[in-house]
């Protein structure tokens, strides 16, 4: 019954993308000449796609080899991001005078757009690439920062007695009882920082025009090879889709636990 | 001197009196119960003798010293177990044996907590989480916690609170039982809202009126006919209608 479900599951699924591809189809033949149709992007992206791995160039290389340089470059932010955020969140979370203190300031850094960190990184760093990680943790912290706190904040009264009864030392108390109590609510953090990240990791390259999954796309509609920017869509969309599935996957090991 | 001094203690939450002139002392080796209705102040009464909770005037002493922060050598058992789920019981056990025998070695401290898991028939799982255990089974595993790290005085909150009926004479037995074979007298505070429970374990037993501003009964000693010592708490415990709950017990 279950098997049968997933089955059934999986074919609607093809069915939904077999649509879009459809639409997408009927729109670049009727409505916009300018859109690659899907045909079209896959005869001219083959290259990239069959030989991910190639590097012709410095803008010119495989969607494999472009797609590793974002991931590394947003791995770094993200871990800046995750260094950062997490014992701000533990801060935040455990003293009310530093949450009433810094609470404001945080609602205002946190709805601004990487389109304008960038500006400010690269005054800062004087270079593209720090620029980009300064861009990338400031925006995708924030879940990190809000996720941690929230779960300081939810560990129960009881636990925080338990920890004065035992008379356990402070480093005690946060190895044994806050680290494992906030530990879901951190990955959940983890999880929407990480989309954040490469969300952002796009806008940083096509601004510094430095090579990877962004760089790239900015430079082929620059060069006009819109079934390039087509073929940056969609690797972007599914490499996404696949850091959230594992993300989700170990916050639900660890919820599991 | 007694060892626990509780004096004139009274205690607000908000516009609401809670406690109201509370005078106890409890001399080394006694085990002194307090019984009285859901949401009386009990709770209260023994977060503030254990130093959890601060008192809005009145004192508490501790071996003559004044009482801040919770107690030291002592240990607590909570309605809820408040065992921590990441942990194996084993691990809950050893965290509180710890920092109470801090000279100990790592394989000393395991000896201790397995040895107070054993007397609360919990050898085997040991290595078991708390969601793995039934309500019973975690409160020995509390219980254990409590007596492991060998304090000098129990504060037991509705220890048995959460519990069926049967689990709860089981574990009343057992408690009796345990605090025998520790080899020197519990002292203990116990608070309870079954007279029966307070007959069975305590030396001395007092009624908590219900709030607001409840005050203790005079002292009901634990001698002689417990027939009628229950029918004399029972009678203070349910005049004026204080603890319907506890009419419909005697009944």
């Amino acid at each position: 019954m279950k098997m049968k479900q997933t089955i059934l599951n999986i074919l609607l699924s093809f069915v939904g993308i077999a649509l879009v591809l459809g639409l997408w189809a009927l729109t670049s033949a009727n409505i916009a000449p300018d859109l690659p149709s899907p045909a079209k992007t896959w005869d001219e992206s083959r290259l990239y796609v069959m030989q991910p791995w190639e590097k012709r160039g410095e803008m010119d290389q495989g969607i494999g080899l472009m797609t590793a340089y974002s991931l590394f470059r947003v791995a770094k932010g993200f871990l800046l991001a995750v260094l950062i955020g997490t014992p701000l969140g533990f801060l935040l979370g455990s003293s009310p005078l530093f949450f009433r203190m810094f609470d404001p300031t945080i609602q205002i850094l946190r709805p601004i757009s990487p389109l304008a960190w960038l500006p400010l990184g690269l005054i800062l760093f004087r270079q593209s690439e720090p620029a980009a990680l300064f861009t990338i943790a400031l925006c995708s912290m924030w879940p990190t920062v809000v996720n941690t706190m929230q779960g300081v904040r939810a560990i129960p009264q009881d636990y925080h007695n338990v920890a004065k009864v035992l008379r356990l030392s402070p480093w005690r108390k946060f190895t044994k009882i806050m680290l494992p109590a906030t530990l879901p609510f951190m990955f959940s953090g983890y999880r929407l920082s990480l989309g954040i990240a490469w969300l952002v990791i796009v806008a940083a390259e096509m601004l510094t025009g430095t090579p990877g999954v962004g760089g790239f796309l900015w430079q082929e509609y620059n060069s006009l090879i819109y079934s390039h920017i087509l073929l940056c869509i969609l690797t972007i969309g599914l490499v996404g889709f696949i850091l959230d599935r594992m993300m989700g996957f170990a916050e639900a090991r660890l919820r599991a636990a | 001197m007694s060892y626990l001094i509780l004096e004139n203690i009274a205690k607000s939450f908000g516009p609401r009196s809670i406690l109201h002139n509370i005078n106890l002392a409890l001399d080394e080796g006694e085990f002194v119960s307090i019984v009285g209705a859901s949401a009386s102040g009990k709770t209260t009464l023994v977060k503030i003798a254990s130093g959890l909770l601060t008192a809005d005037s009145g004192t508490v002493t501790v071996a003559g010293q004044p009482v801040t922060g919770f107690v030291r050598n002592a240990g607590m058992v909570f309605q809820n177990y408040s065992l921590l789920p990441w942990l194996s019981a084993l691990e809950n056990v050893r965290l509180a044996v710890e920092p109470a025998f801090p000279e100990w070695t790592s394989k000393q401290h395991t000896e201790q907590a397995m040895k107070y898991l054993e007397m609360v028939g919990l050898g085997k799982a040991a290595l078991k989480t708390p969601a793995q255990l039934s309500g019973g089974m975690r409160q020995r595993v509390s219980i254990a916690r409590a007596f492991a790290a060998e304090p000098r005085i129990l504060f037991l909150d509705e220890p048995f609170g959460a519990l069926d009926a049967l689990t709860r004479a089981t574990l009343q037995q057992e408690l009796k039982l345990l605090c025998g074979a520790v080899g020197r007298p519990v002292t203990a505070l116990m608070i309870t809202n079954s007279v029966d429970e307070a007959i069975l374990l305590s030396n001395r037993i007092y009624a908590l009126g219900r709030g607001p501003g409840a005050t203790l009964s005079p002292v009901f000693q634990v001698e002689g006919d417990a027939v009628s010592l229950r029918h004399r708490l029972a009678e203070y415990l349910t005049s004026g209608a204080i603890a319907p709950r506890l009419v419909k017990e005697v009944a």
